[in-house]
C-alpha cells in the first residue's frame, strides 16, 4: 500500500535535507530540497508501491544537486580574492570545521560519503549514481571518510555504520 | 574512541522542514500537482480533517474515522499526490468555525462528490440544498425528493457514508419515529450538531 506523499515528506524530508546539504553546502540546499520533492511528488502515482523510497529520493536529489551546481558554475562571477574568513552557520565550532571538510573533499568522495554515510544507500546502488563500480563507490566513501578524519584528527568520525547507518 | 555521528554535522529542525514543507504545498498548487489538500481545524464535535481537491471540498472526517486511515483511503482512491496545505482550505475553515459559533446557516463553498457514485451523489445534492439549518427530515422524505420513494434504506446507508458531513448536513436526517438514526461522527455528535442548530 503506497503512503500519501505527505507521510513521504515526513518520513524522508530531514534525511534529504541533510544530503543536499552536505553535497551542496547550506547556501542551495533548500533549493535542491525543494527541487528534489516536487520532481518525486510530480512522479510519485507512477512509482510502484515496493520501491525504496529514499534510495529513489537520493537519486533524485542527486540529480537535482547537480543541476544546480551547473547553474551556479554558470552565474559565477571570478573573484581576485576568497575571503579568508569562512562563514560561520548555527552549528558550533569543531562541528563547522568538520562540515568544511566535508565540503572541501572531492566531488566524487562527498557524494559518496553523503550517500551512504547520510542516506544509507548501499554502495551498489551509489554505484549507479556515481557512474562507476560499486568497489570504486566503497573506495571513494573511505578515501572521504579517511580524509576527514586526518582534517580533524582530534574529532573522530564514526565510520562504523553504526549511527543509524546502515550497509 | 569519541564517535561523531555525520548526520549531527548537519542538523535539521523542524522549522526547516515546516519552511520547505509550505514551498513546497505553494510550489505543488502552482504547478497543478496538489491533488488533494488537507487540515485539520478545531471544532465542539472534535478534529475535523477537511480536504479539498482543486474542484472543491471533497472530505470531512471526524477523529472517531482515524486521520491517518483516512488520509491514505483518500491517497488510494483520489490520489498520493496529497498535502497538508491549508491555504486551500481557509475558507472551508472559515465557514465551519462560523457555523460552530452559530453565525453561519448555509455553507457557500464547492463541493465535490467525486467519492459518492449515483444514488448516493443524487441524495447528497438534495440533501446538501433541500434541507435547511434547523430543520430535520425523515429518511423516507429524502427518498421522496431524491425520486426514489422507496429506496428509504439506501438514503439511511447514504447518510451513513456521507463523505461530507457537517457540510452536507446528514445529521439533519433522523427516523421517522423522531429518533435519531445513525452518523458517521457517531450519535454523541449527531446531537450536538442538531443542538446547536436549536433542533429539540
Amino acid at each position: 500500500m503506497k503512503p500519501p506523499f505527505e507521510k513521504v515528506v515526513a518520513q524522508h524530508g530531514a534525511t534529504v535535507l541533510r544530503v543536499v546539504r552536505a553535497v551542496l553546502g547550506h547556501a542551495d540546499a533548500d533549493d535542491a530540497w525543494s527541487d528534489t520533492f516536487l520532481a518525486a511528488m510530480k512522479a510519485y502515482p507512477d512509482l510502484p508501491a515496493d520501491a525504496n523510497l529514499e534510495a529513489w529520493l537520493v537519486t533524485i536529489a542527486h540529480r537535482k544537486a547537480i543541476d544546480i551546481t551547473r547553474a551556479t558554475a554558470r552565474r559565477a562571477i571570478p573573484i581576485a580574492d576568497t575571503p579568508d574568513t569562512p562563514s560561520h552557520d548555527h552549528r558550533d565550532e569543531s562541528d563547522t570545521g568538520l562540515a568544511e571538510a566535508v565540503a572541501a573533499l572531492p566531488t566524487k568522495q562527498r557524494q559518496a560519503v553523503a550517500y551512504h554515510y547520510l542516506a544509507g544507500l548501499p554502495y551498489a546502488e551509489i554505484a549507479t549514481l556515481l557512474d562507476t563500480s560499486a568497489a570504486a563507490a566503497r573506495r571513494a566513501a573511505a578515501d572521504g571518510i579517511a580524509a576527514l578524519r586526518r582534517a580533524h584528527a582530534h574529532n573522530p568520525i564514526d565510520a562504523s555504520g553504526e549511527n543509524g547507518v546502515h550497509k | 574512541m569519541t564517535t561523531v555521528d555525520l548526520a549531527a554535522l548537519y542538523p535539521v529542525d523542524g522549522d526547516d522542514i515546516t519552511r520547505l514543507h509550505a514551498r513546497l504545498a505553494a510550489a505543488a498548487d502552482r504547478d497543478d500537482l496538489l491533488d488533494v489538500a488537507y487540515r485539520t481545524v478545531d471544532s465542539p464535535v472534535g478534529a475535523l480533517l477537511i480536504a479539498a481537491t482543486p474542484a472543491g471540498l471533497v472530505r470531512v472526517a471526524f477523529s472517531s474515522e482515524g486521520h491517518d486511515a483516512v488520509l491514505q483511503s483518500l491517497s488510494d482512491r483520489i490520489s498520493s499526490r496529497l498535502l497538508r496545505a491549508p491555504k486551500r482550505l481557509d475558507a472551508v475553515a472559515r465557514q465551519l468555525d462560523e457555523y460552530f459559533s452559530g453565525r453561519r446557516h448555509t455553507f457557500d463553498v464547492p463541493l465535490d462528490f467525486q467519492l459518492s457514485k449515483g444514488f448516493r451523489r443524487v441524495v447528497l445534492g438534495h440533501l446538501a440544498v433541500d434541507v435547511g439549518y434547523g430543520t430535520t427530515a425523515s429518511y423516507g422524505t429524502l427518498a421522496r425528493l431524491s425520486g426514489s420513494p422507496k429506496a428509504v434504506r439506501a438514503v439511511g446507508t447514504t447518510c451513513a457514508t456521507n463523505p461530507i458531513p457537517v457540510v452536507v448536513p446528514c445529521h439533519r436526517v433522523v427516523r421517522s419515529d423522531g429518533t435519531l438514526g445513525g452518523y458517521r461522527g457517531g450519535p454523541a455528535a449527531k446531537r450536538a450538531l442538531l443542538d446547536l442548530e436549536g433542533v429539540a
